[in-house]
């Protein structure tokens, strides 16, 4: 059975020939509460242009789009921005489908393309080159490490399109093809958690490319990212909701973050945000066991404050804290104010390591650690609240 | 002294500023790195570095 699926038009030339997966849930780890798209773009012009694929499984759903255009094989080039598999696995069969003239990719992207799928024959492309497609040409623009080696950026000046691969995108999929036809809240949602989880490391990175963007001189109509929907207007609302991400100032909100066994750390958890509450500060309680931690990585990028709670285990902090620990300093969260706390038996690993953890991601400590034995008694939980209370009134000093 | 690029992310390795941050004082030159030294941006090692152009 041949499978049914129509191209969408963006522009004058330019047709959205992606996929969407209303129901990955589990990207890799991420928790995509609202699915996602892979977006791939096809260029009507003298010289046909495929901009990225599809994840493999949906190959089929970009081909069958692609056809209801123009037959595959009638595509001459194939332009890869970014070659993470989400948006390469779908090359192979493509490249099969269409057996394109030339394959387009940066200098890493060759490296990484031919390490996932052998050499389909790639010419590397630099910042400043351009591709000459007969009536309109594209331009690239590496983006290294935003987010993979690999990654860069196309303008098709034509229809001034750029292709900004993972950049300004989203996992979001849904009925429209444009931003503006979502509530802004939903899109601020995702956009914020998408670079909370993908992008937050690279923030300086991030800054730096906003920064040249105008000494570009580029009249942007479309921003065509590679998932979510696309821009067609309100671009500043989405570099600036990027450049605030990525500065990463401190906001008048607190996460309290905890992993619980028999309750006691979780008592202790609420009285340190009953504390924060006193204040004024918005508090919020995750227990780990419920939340996922790209779920906790997106309150705490918008935190000033990060307390994290645990219990002892087996001379260890409780397992799914060490998960969250690791993920918070490998994504370079800064500008908040920590406190560490827990329950435990007897040998007390559990606070100390999230204290150090801390201290090795450079995180302020303006309170010492706090563990208790077993259960907190009422003058522990009194400290508690007041040491939240404490973090509050510091926060809103450093804010100010 | 000779400046150093990584191949993977384009971090720039001056001797002349070291990597105070990760305990390379300034005035150290590449070669003598210590072996634990990775890029402070992507953590490639100093095989993926190659001198600046």
């Amino acid at each position: 059975m041949k499978k049914v699926f129509k191209a969408e038009k963006i522009s004058d030339n330019v047709w959205w020939v992606g996929a969407s997966d209303w129901n990955v849930r589990n990207f890799h780890g991420y928790l995509t509460s609202r699915g996602s798209t892979y977006n791939a773009y096809l260029i009507i012009d003298k010289k046909v242009t495929l901009i990225d694929t599809v994840k493999a499984p949906f190959a089929d759903e970009m081909l069958a789009r692609i056809s209801s255009v123009i037959a595959p094989e009638k595509i001459d080039y194939i332009i890869s921005n970014h070659a993470e598999p989400d948006h390469s696995s779908a090359l192979p069969a493509a490249v099969a489908a269409i057996r394109p003239e030339k394959i387009f990719t940066s200098v890493a992207g060759a490296k990484t393309l031919t390490a996932y799928y052998g050499d389909l024959g790639y010419t590397p492309v630099k910042t400043g080159d351009t591709v000459d497609l007969g009536k309109g040409k594209c331009a690239f623009v590496d983006t290294k490490m935003l987010h993979w080696p690999d990654s860069m950026v196309t303008w098709y000046d034509r229809d001034k399109v750029l292709f900004s691969q993972d950049a300004f995108g989203m996992h979001l999929a849904g009925s429209y093809l444009w931003a503006d036809m979502y509530d802004w809240s939903v899109l601020e949602q995702e956009v914020r958690k998408y670079f909370a989880n993908i992008l937050n490391l690279y923030s300086e990175k991030v800054i730096a490319l906003l920064d040249s963007l105008p000494g570009l001189g580029l009249d942007i109509g479309i921003i065509a990212p590679d998932h979510g929907p696309l821009w067609r207007k309100d671009h500043e609302k989405i570099i600036g909701l990027y450049r605030d991400c990525a500065e990463q100032n401190p906001r008048p909100k607190a996460l309290v973050a905890y992993a619980t066994m028999w309750n006691a750390t979780k008592c202790c958890a609420e009285a340190f945000a009953d504390g924060v509450r006193s204040k004024g500060v918005e508090v919020e309680l995750a227990d780990l066991n419920v939340c996922d931690r790209s779920d906790i990585m997106t309150k705490a990028s918008l935190s000033g404050i990060i307390a994290l709670g645990a219990p002892t285990m087996n001379n260890q902090v409780f397992p799914l804290m060490a998960d969250v620990l690791n993920y918070l300093k490998g994504l370079r969260i800064k500008n908040k104010l920590g406190f560490a706390f827990g329950s435990c038996g007897w040998s007390g690993e559990g606070a100390k390591q999230i204290a150090a953890a801390f201290e090795e991601m450079k995180i302020e400590q303006p309170c010492p650690m706090k563990q208790v034995k077993y259960m907190p008694t009422e003058a522990d939980l009194q400290e508690f609240f007041n040491t939240g209370a404490a973090l509050a009134e510091q926060l809103l000093a450093k804010i100010k | 002294m000779e400046k150093f690029v990584c191949n993977i992310c384009g971090y720039v390795y001056d001797p002349a500023k070291g990597d105070p941050d990760n305990g390379v004082a300034p005035g150290t030159p590449f070669a003598e790195l210590p072996e634990s030294w990775v890029c402070p941006d992507c953590g490639a090692t100093v095989d993926d570095f190659e001198k600046a152009e």
